[in-house]
């Protein structure tokens, strides 16, 4: 396996960076957000959910702390939250080895209670497998007990999740993928539009300690504030056994969250 | 041979003109009655067809090219009317083929969509095929951007004489390995220039994360050395040239290469030589197409309208057009031709945007917008989703000022509409 795609040994880096911190406000502590292979698993916005957490953290009076894994670094100490995203089938192919290399340090984390949110691409490889349509098998982590499989429909559009725990969650979908649960966890909801998991069972997404396993790529969290909260509320408790929440704004994201559930699927 | 098609599609072709009808209707007729008229007629031009296909930048090249060739002294054929899919082509044919089905003209240059394109190659091969990017927009079509390299595949596959690819884009440049019949030309970019073109693949590694270093890249028939205020250098054949340029954006002065590599291969295809100095003055004169980096004078200054595609388009966008000293509109929409998913807006960095912030938003999506913005610490100033109220909004607030709207396709016509009510809109370039 080389240690990276191909596309990426392409000409310069373009990283985004975090807006600049408002220094007058003391922090109520730091919290460190691993991005899992945003080299190779980034194709819709995931960026979008780091950002999110980033700057919540900050309306929450944290520290947020960026970090990233990619094909072949060392596993960073110490994370506090991991976050992990789609991608095109040749990329989940670039990772495969290496996720697998890393699989008894992500259980061991998400068996401990760490917050984690896998979309689309990861979320398949968190599964025991994937298995292609043309029947090759590539194999999950199996931190989550799902399995998928590839076929020819392409299942792509608008989606309104209905959660019990989060309330009604919006976001799109792009898989060719479809993903079944097994009793080892829950659904994240069930769609109100929208396919979600696979055009038969109505279920989105996968619940499992404290992971959330989702195919609504890319901008997941900017218009749904209380996943997002949920995963730093999460990840503040485990660090320093209690989380005080700051007041962000969320005007914005009720307003784009009431115009999305209007558009067409 | 006279087929009694042509008569008929011209015919249903005056009809629906006259009841305001849509362009591609005439060639839907023809195509039904007659499935071998494209293949037949454009099979009869001495220096064959062209292609220009990609994700972006496909209507202002194809516009170059035509220009380009024009000062060569060629004729020639393209779908001037933007319909870029086969039944469009039919359409456009219908109209400049004499009563007998004969088209008076050299060479074919064609605008055609990525998919519909596959479709028309197999009907017709053309002699050239130029295929400009494989940018992120449209998965909610083509579910991959892997997807839409395989469709730029089948056309250079299918593809004669000459295949003119991207160096710069790997997903196009690697077209070039799986090719055996057609010669391959390249356009390419000085190295200085390459960050400005961030590809997809690159869009996301950490800031201060190490580099990979680039490969060796094949030599390029044209490359982009320099891209000034309102000039550029080119160089070809070993000379480096420098020409004045109407068109703004780094990224159509990039397909201005490919322009120039094409319509030197196709020119140079006759055996009469090509006029360089013409080239590079019919180069000079190239005004962007209909919304796309179009600058228009409102109220006395100048209103730029930037479409933004995907997010490598909209940060080009940014880059290429700072925003100091302009009031800014994004307008939004998540119609089909603008694409459905709004994930991309979260690919794009808005900082270049904080200083000055964002007078007016709008758009089906105008609230999408500004949970974006809000996440890069952009100001906002109005948000209202109706794009009429919101475009009187701008204007009336930013008096005084140069405006800059960026905008998605939808949009783009939607303000084109509303300008044109509210003020006398005068195209500058």
């Amino acid at each position: 396996m080389t240690p990276q795609s191909p596309e990426s040994a392409h000409g310069p880096s373009f990283g985004h960076e975090l807006p600049p911190e408002n220094p007058a406000v003391p922090s109520k502590g730091t919290i460190r957000v691993l991005q899992l292979y945003p080299r190779d698993m980034n194709i819709y916005g995931d960026w979008g959910n780091a950002l999110v957490l980033a700057q919540r953290l900050r309306w929450h009076g944290y520290t947020p702390e960026l970090l990233e894994y990619n094909v072949g670094d060392p596993f960073p100490a110490d994370v506090d939250l991991i976050v992990g995203g789609g991608g095109q089938d040749s990329g989940q192919l670039v990772i495969q080895d290496d996720l697998l290399s890393r699989e008894s340090t992500l259980k061991a984390l998400a068996e401990d209670g760490m917050p984690m949110l896998v979309i689309c691409g990861l979320y398949q490889l968190f599964g025991k497998f994937f298995k292609t349509r043309l029947g090759s098998v590539i194999p999950g982590i199996g931190v989550l007990d799902v399995e998928t499989h590839g076929t020819d429909e392409r299942l792509i559009g608008n989606v309104t999740v209905s959660s019990p725990e989060f309330g009604s969650i919006l976001g799109y979908e792009n898989h060719s993928g479809q993903t079944t649960l097994g009793p080892g966890v829950a659904p994240l909801g069930t769609t109100a539009k929208g396919t979600g998991n696979n055009s038969t069972d109505g279920q989105e997404g996968a619940r499992y300690r404290n992971i959330v396993a989702s195919y609504l790529h890319g901008s997941l969290l900017p218009k749904n504030p209380a996943l997002a909260d949920f995963l730093i509320r999460t990840a503040v408790e485990r660090k320093y056994g209690s989380f005080t929440p700051g007041t962000p704004d969320d005007s914005y994201a009720v307003l784009a969250r009431e115009h999305a559930a209007r558009r067409p699927r | 041979m006279l087929y009694f098609s042509v008569p008929l599609g011209k015919l249903v072709r005056r009809v629906s003109r006259l009841r305001g009808g849509g362009s591609a209707l005439p060639g839907l007729v023809v195509e039904k009655i007659d499935p071998g008229f494209m293949q037949r007629t454009l099979s009869t031009l001495p220096l064959g067809v062209a292609v220009v296909s990609g994700t972006n930048g496909k209507t202002t090249t194809t516009k170059m090219v035509v220009e380009l060739l024009e000062s060569q002294g060629l004729k020639v054929f393209t779908n001037r009317t933007g319909s870029n899919f086969t039944r469009g082509v039919a359409a456009a044919l219908l109209g400049e083929v004499d009563w007998r089905g004969r088209l008076e003209a050299d060479v074919a240059v064609l605008e055609l969509d990525e998919a519909h394109a596959v479709h028309f190659v197999n009907k017709v091969p053309p002699r050239y095929s130029l295929l400009l990017n494989v940018l992120r927009d449209q998965l909610d079509r083509f579910g991959e951007i892997d997807k839409t390299a395989e469709l730029l595949q089948h056309i250079a596959s299918k593809t004669t004489g000459t295949v003119v690819l991207n160096r710069e884009d790997p997903r196009v440049a690697r077209i070039a390995a799986t090719l055996d019949g057609p010669e391959v030309l390249y356009f390419g970019l000085d190295d200085s220039l390459l960050s400005t073109f961030p590809n997809d693949d690159d869009m996301r590694a950490a800031p201060g994360s190490p580099v990979p270093a680039a490969p060796a890249r094949p030599a390029a028939d044209v490359v982009l050395r320099r891209v000034g205020a309102d000039d550029a250098d080119f160089e070809y054949d070993g000379v480096t040239v420098t020409t004045a340029m109407k068109l703004r954006g780094v990224y159509n002065i990039f397909n201005a290469a490919a322009a120039l590599t094409l319509a030197r291969a196709i020119s140079g295809a006759r055996g009469t030589g090509t006029d360089q100095a013409g080239l590079v003055s019919a180069l000079s004169k190239v005004a962007p197409a209909f919304g796309r980096g179009e600058s228009l004078v409102v109220d006395g200054l100048p209103l730029e309208l930037v479409l933004v595609k995907n997010p490598s388009g909209f940060r080009l966008g940014l880059k290429s057009f700072p925003a100091a000293g302009y009031a800014t509109m994004i307008a939004i929409n998540d119609n089909y031709a603008d694409g459905r998913d709004m994930s991309w807006l979260w690919d794009v960095e808005f900082d270049t945007l904080r200083d000055g912030g964002v007078d007016q938003l709008t758009g089906s999506r105008a609230y999408d917008m500004a949970l974006r913005l809000q996440y890069d610490d952009v100001a906002i100033g109005a948000v209202d989703t109706e794009i009429a109220p919101a475009l009187a909004a701008f204007i009336r607030g930013a008096q005084g000022k140069p405006k800059r709207i960026f905008c998605t396709y939808t949009a783009m016509l939607a303000i084109r509409r509303e300008l044109s009510k509210i003020t006398t809109v005068e195209v500058v370039s």
